[in-house]
């Protein structure tokens, strides 16, 4: 088998390049032909990732490297490492950016002078560029990584293909890169967490697709008879995801050669899909598949079997089919028909028991364990998400009662309520899981500094109380003024009075958030050095379980 | 591969489900009880709910409720029953008169608690919270008019705006003396230093033509400002000798207007407000301290 050195492309590397060849072909026609100049260079960035990566494949195969990869080396799998790495990297790189650009529309809130008059920095802009950067370019990357890295694992088996895995992660960041610089530039499709235009969308499709056969593909490689928990999770985040992005980006482009789209939804239908799709992207994107990183990585770290096996049963098809039906919640007294409305708050507060689940699974995986919550600032993170993924998915419920949004909607409640789930649960979970990740990814011992964990942990921890306290009171404040009437059944505050009246909670917030930001900067350099000068695992014997990754 | 391989936890005393990936167990522990009873509870109430309100969609319709709540019905019924309590004291605000209401406490109550709730969403905007304007919107708290400032000439101003689109709009525009070519730059520079020393208050430039500015103001401006410069309220012409120029009283600012005046322009409310709520606007501004 050495000996046979004959040059052919496999029929996934002949695939590949024909797509891309193909892509890169299309895109530089719609370059060369708009007369639309955001659409130019994103048709021209595309064309040329395309291009190169026609190149690569081409140049694998001019170089005569055509050997099968091994599917074992000296009896364990050969896993594919490269990828998750690549998807690791690019969650800090992201979260960075991400975190970042929250702090500045945090900070133009409090003083809007810092949007400097101008178009690109405008809080219209940079606010959408928050959101997707953390959501979808920092979460994102982070569940491309654990996946990749869970599936292999969990199944005892590398993923299937050369370019298939190289391809969903090079080319979800470019999905990434088109979508943040399109914000930037003006080009939005006007809708929540779904602004990106419709190529952006078309391209994202692609790359989603792919992934999911990636991920079905390592499920039906695998040398283990049952599939695990979090693979349970993150096939139904990939699905979902999928059919949620499809639906609500339909829309008809005004022409090829033109940014501009119309959404193929009118009027109530099209908040009613917008918001179905919004508030599943809460429950797949950043329930189910942190849920799945949480299966994996607290019972890994506790060295603990998972709690429960039923309960892990019972709530993952509790939370997938009633997730579902809650969307309505986001549209209470609106022209959203009443019964829709009433629907979905019912269908919100059964998910909370469901939800919960997921928490007593995670929570009492510890039992046993308590003790190194002491000593484990790593553990001690993951668990405190869970708590707030606890705190987070009773608050939503509440919030989802028609009486008590009345108050809350359209109020800093929900950015605080949103904040909650986002920095406590989805952001301390993946710190959590990155902490374990990269030390395993470049066979080291454990993080370069668990005492920078302890300072990440500690003052990350009192950004979040601070940030979340803060639009408490300025939410539920705001909704109390925006509702008050004087004797005669006159308003008795003007909008600017409440704006004007919330100044102090912004800059609260602010403070909040730049010490979350300063927390994962000390995760930043603890994991670059972790990489570069960890203290190195003693060969495999170290770790029994054979927790290091086979060298490549 | 294939086998289970039950084993009891040591720490727990549960037993495991037997399978294992990566090194990874899982205990084979019951529901929790607590759990378990909040969930169904939650459906039996939801159900309880679907019962009672209106909830699930049917071919061309849906299921009401045994209760009948509505809340359209309901938004319905709170704004006329809001609408009906205004209209009450509202009515007598709009057959009153302008001193009448000022006289009355009762009208004077609500046109003062309408007037506020109106000003802050309405007018703040360009005028201010505190009504002390901005550079081009006038301060609504000082004794300088425009237009006039006893109550009847306030409810006309936002009645129908300035320089706005409805017909019976406040109208005056000052001529552009410079664009127009009808004075040259050294008049303008005099007279713009003439009515900063005399009737501005500010510093006029060091070796002003101060004789000539006088001449030209004679000639050109008094027709409408007034030999005094106390302007007149019928034309729109502003009073030149209160300090609060509406786009400043440095002798740039005032060359900038004689050269080429800036039009501002206020919308009309009439339309927008309503009658009532235009009265009641009128008290409260005159009621700001500048009224006369």
């Amino acid at each position: 088998m050495s000996e046979r050195r004959a040059r052919y492309l496999s029929l996934e590397e002949g695939g590949f390049a024909l797509l891309l060849a193909a892509t890169a072909f299309l895109c530089l026609i719609i370059a060369g032909k708009t007369f639309d100049q955001v659409l130019a260079f994103h048709a021209s960035l595309i064309s040329l990732a395309a291009a190169v990566g026609t190149f690569f494949i081409f140049r694998r195969y001019f170089d005569g490297d055509t050997m099968p990869i091994p599917q074992e080396v000296d009896g364990k799998p050969n896993y594919n490492m490269a990828p998750v790495e690549f998807a690791a990297w690019a969650s800090v790189f992201w979260g960075i950016a991400g975190f970042l650009v929250g702090l500045i529309i945090a900070l133009q809130l409090a003083y809007p002078a810092l949007n400097l008059d101008l178009p690109w920095t405008h809080f219209g802009r940079m606010r959408p560029l928050h959101t997707s950067a953390v959501i979808f370019a920092f979460g994102g990357n982070v569940l491309l990584a654990t996946s990749m890295y869970v599936v292999q694992r969990t199944c005892r088996a590398r993923m299937p293909g050369r370019i298939l895995p190289w391809f969903v992660v090079l080319g979800y960041n470019l999905f990434i890169v088109v979508a943040g610089t399109g914000y930037l530039l003006g080009v939005t499709h006007g809708k929540e967490y779904a602004e990106p235009e419709w190529y952006a969308d078309y391209l994202l499709t692609v790359v989603w697709v792919f992934y999911l056969l990636l991920f079905l593909g390592t499920l039906w490689k695998r040398k283990e008879p049952h599939i695990y928990v979090a693979n349970w999770f993150y096939l139904a985040f990939i699905v979902t995801i999928a059919v949620l992005h499809v639906f609500n980006n339909m829309a008809l482009p005004i022409s090829m050669y033109s940014s501009k789209s119309y959404i193929v939804w009118a009027g109530v239908q099209d908040a009613m899909v917008q918001w179905w799709y919004g508030h599943n992207a809460v429950g797949f994107f950043l329930t189910a598949g942190f849920l799945a990183i949480m299966y994996y990585f607290i019972p890994k770290r506790a060295d603990r079997p998972v709690y429960s096996y039923r309960l892990s049963i019972v709530h993952f098809w509790a939370l997938i089919f009633i997730y579902i039906w809650a969307g309505p919640h986001h549209l209470h007294y609106t022209s959203l028909p009443q019964w829709a409305s009433t629907l979905g708050m019912t269908f919100s507060i059964i998910l909370w028991m469901p939800s919960w689940g997921g928490m007593i699974n995670g929570l009492m995986t510890l039992s046993g364990a308590w003790d190194k919550l002491r000593t484990d600032p790593v553990l001690r993170m993951m668990v405190v998400s869970v708590a707030f993924y606890g705190m987070s998915t009773f608050e939503g419920p509440v919030m989802s009662i028609r009486a008590v949004n009345s108050l809350s909607h359209y109020t800093d409640w929900t950015i605080g309520h949103v904040h909650a789930g986002a920095l406590g649960w989805v952001g301390y979970i993946s710190f959590g899981a990155l902490y374990c990740l990269i030390p395993w990814l470049y066979n080291k011992k454990d993080v370069y500094s668990l005492r920078l964990v302890d300072w990440h942990f500690w003052v990350s921890t009192l950004g979040i109380v601070l940030y979340i306290c803060a639009m408490w009171v300025s939410g539920i404040m705001q909704g109390l003024m925006w509702r008050a009437y004087d004797s005669l059944g006159f308003l008795e505050y003007s909008f600017i009075e409440t704006v004007d009246a919330m100044h102090p909670f912004y800059v609260m917030r602010a403070l909040g958030g730049g010490l979350f930001l300063l927390g994962a900067l000390i995760m930043v350099y603890n994991l670059y050095m972790t990489a570069r000068h960890g203290e190195s695992a003693e060969a495999v014997a170290a770790q029994p379980d054979g927790r290091l990754a086979a060298a490549e | 591969m294939g086998e289970l391989k039950k084993e009891v936890d040591e720490l727990s005393g549960v037993e495991t489900t037997g399978h294992e990936w990566d090194g990874l167990k899982e205990l084979n522990n019951p529901l929790p009880k607590w759990w378990l009873y909040i969930f169904y509870a939650s459906i039996v109430w939801s159900i309880g709910y679907w019962i009672v309100m209106p909830s699930w969609p049917l071919v061309s319709s849906y299921t009401a409720g045994v209760i009948g709540y509505s809340q359209r019905e309901v938004a319905t019924r709170e704004f006329d029953t809001a609408m009906a309590e205004r209209a009450e004291t509202g009515s007598k605000l709009l057959e009153a008169s302008l001193d009448e209401i000022r006289s009355t406490p009762e009208l004077l109550e609500f046109a003062m608690a309408s007037g506020s709730a109106a000003f802050a969403d309405n007018c703040a905007p360009c005028h201010g919270t505190g009504a002390t304007g901005f550079v081009g919107y006038p301060n609504l708290q000082d004794d300088v008019w425009i237009w006039g400032g006893t109550m009847d000439d306030i409810a006309q101003t936002i009645s129908y705006g300035v320089r706005s689109e409805h017909e019976d709009t406040r109208f005056g525009e000052m001529m552009a003396f410079g664009r127009d070519e009808i004075l040259n730059k050294e008049e303008i520079a005099a007279v713009a230093n003439y009515v900063a020393a005399n009737l501005a208050g500010s510093t006029p430039e060091e070796g002003a033509d101060l004789a000539l500015g006088e001449t030209v103001y004679v000639d050109n401006c008094a027709a409408c400002h007034g030999d005094e410069g106390l302007g007149s309220p019928e034309l729109g012409a502003p009073n030149l000798t209160s300090p609060n120029y509406l786009y400043g009283n440095s002798v740039e600012a005032i060359e900038a207007q004689v050269y080429s005046p800036r039009h501002g322009v206020m919308p009309p409310w009439i339309d927008r407000l309503g009658e009532t709520t235009v009265k009641s606007l009128a008290v409260y501004v005159h009621s700001l301290g500048g009224g006369q």
